[in-house]
């Protein structure tokens, strides 16, 4: 049997593997770091399976690769589907509006407060109810997990020279073989606010401090994220963190008194039309270019690669030179 | 046609390249724009090469780069921005934003004017944000600008021509100088109707990057430049209270 080398053990490597290893195929995964973490920008996303949001500022194939990823994700770790609520501020409401007419699959609701009795300054919004959300690093262990019961190691190293069919999962660090591959950065906060109850993500429209807060459990909450044109990732901006902090306070004042428990800094890994892409240059097969829709878009590209390389197929993520 | 610091713009649209949903879109959205100059914000974030990767796509565009200074609230903040977008766009060419207001994001036109006058000292070519204010205007021009740029109406709001009389006064004001509206722009109806009053440019951004269709939004936008700045050059009629036939009624058989 053919074997093959994933490359990178982040949510595209991860789901690339897994997807190998589920139709049989003999596959080995390469990470320096030994598996998830910090280091890589899966780390630090928010799991929001929500391809209706996204549309709004996203092209089609965001959309629809984008739903079948709930299913994916169900199949391999707990997945919550409880929907999204989006609302905005009263002089915000344009934007609200502007939101329904980009998107689909919502119903508008003035009941904010009976499906977040913690909301209770807004009384109009959009209800997605068929998005869902999951907690990234669980969902990473829960790949690991799945890998290892199949057999599939992951090495702590990088992958050798010689190693067979490698596929190359690196996110930015494939830029070196990538060149129109770019950083866009990334900022965001983990917090404990126990007195807050929230059961789903909850996004806050603002002309310019767009913000997302994504329960994890346990008063745990993700908020998120600034999308800047830079690749530094070193460490938060004061400003960044002020807006983030500033939109969380006026969607639920209870979050003022929050503990601050991790600041996440991290670059997307993006192709100019944002949207990611298998490619095959010199015997290596690449899938990259997942930019805010690591968990949302990596079953898609999962399967591309395995359609690609199991069957011959080729899937729509291919690009055109694709053999 | 006035000339931007001795420089002639092929068109009469200036475009910003921020919000857009993607760089492919951005690119895109320049071509059937037609736009002649591409304003780029630096921010801080982007120091030290960290922005190259979006900036060289803004140099691919292979239009004239007017960095400004977005986001800056003190003079010493747009200086800083200033220096860098220099080295960055090796460009002398500078828009000066000067916020004064969280919520309005109105300039600061006393801060504007003094960053004016330190950046022109240094050789830069400024192109102040600033209101319709005629005093604040000539202040302007003495401290070295030879291009004005007021609002419309606050950035990003979409509400055209707020002041269109003071825009007239403006225009009237300082006959010589390139005006350019910046901000404030939705629709095309409101980009034609600056070019009509006799505005040498129109700068906007978020009409078109934020449109669901960004692409065919900016078409529109270089349409109607074009059919404003024609309108303006083929000296419109004016407006009269009563209909004025445009063929003679005398003699025409009336009781037929």
């Amino acid at each position: 049997m053919t074997p093959y080398s994933v490359i990178g053990a982040g949510v595209a490597g991860l789901t690339v593997a897994t997807e190998l290893a589920r139709r049989g195929a003999h596959v080995q995964v390469y990470d320096p770091a030994g598996g998830p973490g910090a280091q890589g920008c899966s780390w630090w996303a928010g799991g929001m399976l929500a391809p209706w949001c996204e549309y709004e500022n996203a092209e089609e194939p965001v959309l629809r690769l984008g739903q079948q990823a709930i299913g994916w994700w169900a199949d391999h770790t707990k997945v919550t589907r409880n929907g999204t609520l989006v609302v905005a501020a009263k002089r915000d409401l344009p934007d609200l509006r502007r939101f329904a007419r980009r998107t689909e699959g919502f119903t508008e609701t003035t009941e904010i407060s009976r499906l977040e009795p913690d909301l209770i300054r807004f009384d109009r919004g959009l209800f997605f109810e068929h998005e869902a959300h999951l907690d990234p690093r669980q969902a990473l262990a829960d790949l690991q997990t799945g890998l290892r019961d199949k057999g599939v190691q992951i090495h702590p190293q990088k992958a050798p020279k010689d190693a067979p069919n490698p596929i190359d999962c690196r996110g930015l660090a494939a830029r070196d073989a990538l060149p129109d591959l770019r950083g866009v950065k990334g900022e965001m906060l983990m917090i404990r606010a126990p007195d807050v109850a929230l059961t789903r993500p909850v996004r806050l429209l603002h002309p310019r401090i767009p913000l997302y807060v994504v329960p994890r459990g346990d008063g745990i909450y993700m908020l998120g994220a600034t999308m800047i044109e830079s690749e530094d990732r070193g460490r938060i901006t004061a400003r960044s963190m002020l807006e983030l902090l500033s939109a969380a306070y006026a969607l639920i004042p209870a979050f003022g008194e929050a503990e601050i428990l991790e600041i996440g800094v991290d670059l997307r890994p993006a192709f100019p039309d944002n949207l990611p892409r298998i490619q095959r240059r010199n015997g290596v097969t690449y899938a990259n270019g997942l930019y805010r829709h690591g968990y949302l878009l990596a079953p898609a590209l999962a399967q591309g690669v395995a359609d690609l390389l199991l069957d011959g197929k080729q899937s729509e993520l291919c690009d055109e030179d694709c053999p | 046609m006035r000339r931007f610091y001795d420089t002639d713009l092929a068109t009469p649209l200036m475009l910003g390249t921020a919000q857009y949903p993607s760089p492919a879109i951005l690119d895109r959205a320049f071509r059937e724009s037609g736009a002649s100059v591409a304003t780029v914000s630096l921010r801080r974030e982007g120091a030290g090469g960290a922005g190259q990767s979006f900036w060289s796509m803004i140099r691919e565009l292979g239009v004239r780069v007017l960095p400004n200074t977005a986001g800056c609230h003190t003079v010493k903040e747009a200086v800083t921005t200033a220096h860098m977008a220099r080295e960055v766009f090796d460009t002398p060419w500078i828009k000066l934003e000067l916020i004064g207001h969280t919520d309005s994001l109105q300039p600061d036109v006393f801060q504007l004017v003094e960053a004016a006058r330190i950046l022109t000292e240094d050789g830069f070519q400024v192109f102040p944000y600033t209101t319709e204010d005629l005093i604040v205007g000539e202040r302007l021009l003495s401290a070295g600008c030879e291009v004005l740029m007021p609002w419309g109406a606050p950035i990003g709001s979409g509400r055209g021509l707020a002041n269109e009389y003071a825009l007239r006064a403006m225009r009237a004001e300082f006959p010589d100088t390139p005006l350019v509206v910046d901000a404030g722009i939705g629709l095309p109806s409101h980009a034609a109707r600056a070019m009509e009053l006799g505005f040498d440019a129109v700068l906007l951004n978020t009409a078109v990057a934020r449109a669901g269709d960004p692409v065919a939004m900016a078409r529109a936008m270089a349409l109607a430049v074009q059919a404003g700045q024609l309108a303006h050059q083929a000296d419109p009629i004016e407006p009269r209270d009563m209909a004025e036939a445009s063929t003679p009624v005398i003699g025409k058989a009336f009781l037929t």
